[in-house]
């Protein structure tokens, strides 16, 4: 019941299906796939880039470690490797370099050169942009930065960072209450 | 050298084959337990139980080559990384589906019982009745005082905890101090009694894990991760409850990699002399001989065999001359309900986590109630603050974004319906003689469905459960159906009934096959009906009842 919440959730958010989730895509077998394979294994740099993007999404606070701390980049690099079907990987790989592009049309500058105040105003206009695109897609591919952005959060939450820091762990709580007093900012159980 | 003669053969290893080799065992004979898959062991071989969850390199979700390797697992909720090794090679052990046939199983030691819901619910005299006052099928041939005893006696061992409600058609039982219903729930709980009185209840779950000490187990942790299985056997399943109990007498042998390909038919004495093992190792094949064998190889795979069994008497196998054997497949439909969010609360919150929900019992056609439909339904479900994947207004990403997902947010509360499916002649399953598994063996072919009565009765599913969170003050309430394909309850049923006639029936009062009294099926195969509660207890009871009948039938016939 638990999971199966979460990952209706996390569609919610990101406005549309859980990517690499049950729904199950077939055919597509590309011809390139060795090739896919190849570009598959993420370069430091790229998975560099990939937690500073993660880290613009969920940065560090005063309350807690961000995306990059807890290795999300890594943690994105094993999901699309082991569950996306090949057609998502491509959308992936090629998302990193739409991203930048982006990053140069409204900044001048790519991702990673951008300050985190450039970042966070690119982020905001492609997460809008995103959101309402895999709301109506249909049929059509999904959006790179939904990739991120889900992989973000599952990614972070599902840490250890996530777990002890951002939220509340107790690996053997040994006991159930059903009604404890909460008082607003007190973290959630993970 | 490997001795190939006992008292009684099990065939298979999870919840009823469990209890039949415990109470074999404690009753002194020697016992063969056979398991087609491998071992796993208690705790040790419970391999991701004590990691912690970020230690998953894909934090729970499968990967494409597991979606391919087990495409009917990922039907539904049951694909989760933690779990992919429990669930059966779906290449090696293919089945057909005339009609869609969800069809969930675990192939090693345990079966299912790692991996089960754990909910526990006594049928009531009412189920019991069912099919003769409503002239459905044939009549159970026992009734609920047949039973009472035996379901009292295996919960008092399996370890069942809930609350004694007094209500005529979920009776009672033998229970563990019940778990809280967390405070939401709690108020739902007295509006709906506010408003139906006596006649609907909303009440804990009754759930077979440990609120109090059970010799050589611990008391469940509330760490609601059971199904990796529990380090501290907090739940009941085969290893932390009726294989230590069966080993420590030293009577149990336990043979891992046995598939069983036929019981052994004697024409002469008309009785079985054993079975045929068929080692999934090393594809040798050997006889095990016995007095008595107890099939319970989960529902189908137990008429399976007696499909395979005896064919140069009854072409169509053991237990086939009523006509009914394969026929009368039955499980719960589910998978529709309703759901809503509940205003205030926000001060509230709870501590662990509860494997265990709560549970709405059967309410229609009951009394004065009547509905264009036989039988009903009940429902499970909980209330919870969401977590981490709530909608945080205004924002959607950056520093305000992250803080706000760390806290909790509104309530909410939700049940999915179980209902009942009548056993139809129609709904049935049979031996695909052209399709094979691994081992050249014929694989089963599904043929059931959803008819009038489960499609009518699940508009009213939906329809009363948004009725009653609407009298409870739950907002935004909405209501899903995700249709039922059969299997998909992992509560399948019938296809051996037990009935009063060997005309009808496939099974006596005992489990007994009627063509072959020392053949004993005690696995959901032998369901007349179905019920609307998780069947589960009911077989450990009805195979606690029928060992009991089969030891004492060896004693009369020795002395």
């Amino acid at each position: 019941m638990e999971r199966r919440t979460l990952l209706k959730m996390i569609a919610l958010l990101t406005g549309g299906a859980v990517i690499g989730g049950n729904a199950f895509l077939t055919g597509c077998s590309s011809s390139k796939e060795s090739d896919l394979k190849e570009r598959l294994n993420l370069t430091p740099q790229q998975i560099a880039f990939l937690d500073e993007v993660a880290d613009t999404i969920l940065p560090t606070t005063p309350k807690s470690p961000g995306a990059k701390a807890a290795k999300v980049g890594s943690f994105m690099k094993v999901m699309v490797n082991d569950c996306y079907e090949a057609p998502d990987q491509q959308i992936f790989l090629e998302g990193m370099d739409n991203l930048d592009a982006a990053c140069n049309k409204m900044h001048r500058l790519g991702f990673v050169e951008a300050t985190a105040e450039q970042r966070l105003s690119l982020l905001t206009a492609i997460d809008k942009e995103a959101k309402e695109y895999m709301s109506k897609k249909g049929d059509l591919p999904n959006h790179y930065y939904t990739m991120f952005k889900q992989l973000t959060l599952l990614g972070y939450f599902s840490s250890e960072i996530g777990h002890k820091q951002a939220l509340r762990y107790n690996q053997v709580p040994g006991r159930y209450e059903g009604d404890v007093p909460y008082k607003k900012g007190d973290r959630s159980w993970a | 050298m490997e001795s190939n003669t006992y008292d009684a053969i099990v065939v298979g290893s999870g919840i009823s084959g469990g209890w039949a080799a415990k109470e074999l065992c404690e009753k002194g004979l020697k016992v063969l337990m056979l398991e087609r898959g491998s071992p796993y062991e208690h705790v040790k071989d419970y391999k991701s139980a004590l990691r912690e969850p970020w230690d998953l390199p894909h934090r729970g979700r499968t990967t494409v080559e597991q979606k391919k390797k087990y495409p009917v697992i990922h039907r539904g909720w049951a694909a989760s990384e933690a779990v992919m090794d429990g669930w059966a090679n779906e290449e090696d052990c293919p089945y057909t589906e005339l009609k869609p046939f969800t069809w969930w199983r675990s192939y090693r030691m345990g079966g299912r019982s790692t991996l089960w819901g754990r909910q526990s619910y006594r049928l009531s005299q009412m189920d019991f009745e069912a099919n003769e006052r409503d002239g459905v099928a044939v009549p159970w041939p026992i009734g609920y005082n047949d039973i009472a005893p035996w379901y009292d006696h295996v919960e008092k061992f399996a370890g069942i905890s809930g609350s004694l409600e007094n209500i005529g058609h979920l009776p009672d039982g033998q229970f563990l101090p019940p778990m809280e219903l967390n405070c939401v729930e709690k108020d739902v709980a007295k509006r709906i009694k506010q408003e139906y009185g006596d006649k609907r209840h909303l009440i804990i779950g009754r759930v077979a894990n440990l609120t109090a000490l059970i010799p050589g187990r611990s008391k469940c942790q509330f760490r609601n991760r059971c199904w990796e299985g529990c380090p501290f056997g907090g739940y009941f399943s085969t290893q932390s409850s009726t294989l230590p109990a069966a080993m420590e007498t030293g009577n149990l042998t336990v043979r891992p990699y046995s598939l069983v390909r036929q019981v052994l038919y004697d024409k002469n004495t008309k009785k079985a002399t054993g079975v045929e093992v068929l080692d999934t190792e090393t594809n040798q094949t050997y006889e095990f001989k016995s007095k008595v064998v107890f099939l319970c190889a989960s529902t189908l795979n137990s008429t399976w065999v007696l499909f395979n069994s005896a064919t140069d008497i009854w072409p169509e196998g053991l237990g086939s001359s009523s006509g009914e054997l394969g026929h009368n497949v039955m499980d719960h439909h589910y998978n529709i309900g309703a759901s809503g969010i509940v205003e205030g609360y926000e001060d509230r919150y709870i501590f662990g986590k509860r494997a265990n929900g709560f549970y709405i019992p059967r309410f229609v056609n009951i009394g004065s109630d009547k509905r264009d439909y036989l039988r009903g339904f009940g429902y499970q479900g909980g209330a919870s603050r969401e977590g981490w994947g709530k909608e945080v207004a205004e924002l959607n990403i950056g520093g305000d974004f992250k803080d706000a997902l760390t806290e909790p947010g509104q309530w909410t509360i939700g049940a999915t319906g179980f209902g009942e499916i009548l056993p139809y002649h129609e709904n049935k399953i049979s031996l695909d003689k052209d399709r094979k598994d691994k081992w050249g063996l014929p694989v089963l072919a599904m043929d059931a469905e959803l008819k009038d009565n489960e499609l009518k009765m699940r508009k009213d599913m939906q329809e009363e459960m948004k009725a009653m969170l609407t009298i409870a003050g739950v907002k935004n309430i909405s209501t899903w159906d995700s249709g039922h394909a059969m299997g998909h309850g992992i509560h399948e049923m019938g296809t051996a009934r037990m009935g009063h006639d060997p005309k009808t029936s496939v099974l006596n009062k005992w489990n007994q096959v009627w063509d072959c009294p020392n053949v004993y099926v005690t696995d959901g195969a032998c369901m007349t009906s179905s019920g609307c509660q998780n069947p589960s207890l009911t077989y450990m009871a009805l195979t606690a009842r029928a060992v009991d009948h089969a030891v004492n039938e060896l004693k009369k016939n020795n002395s």
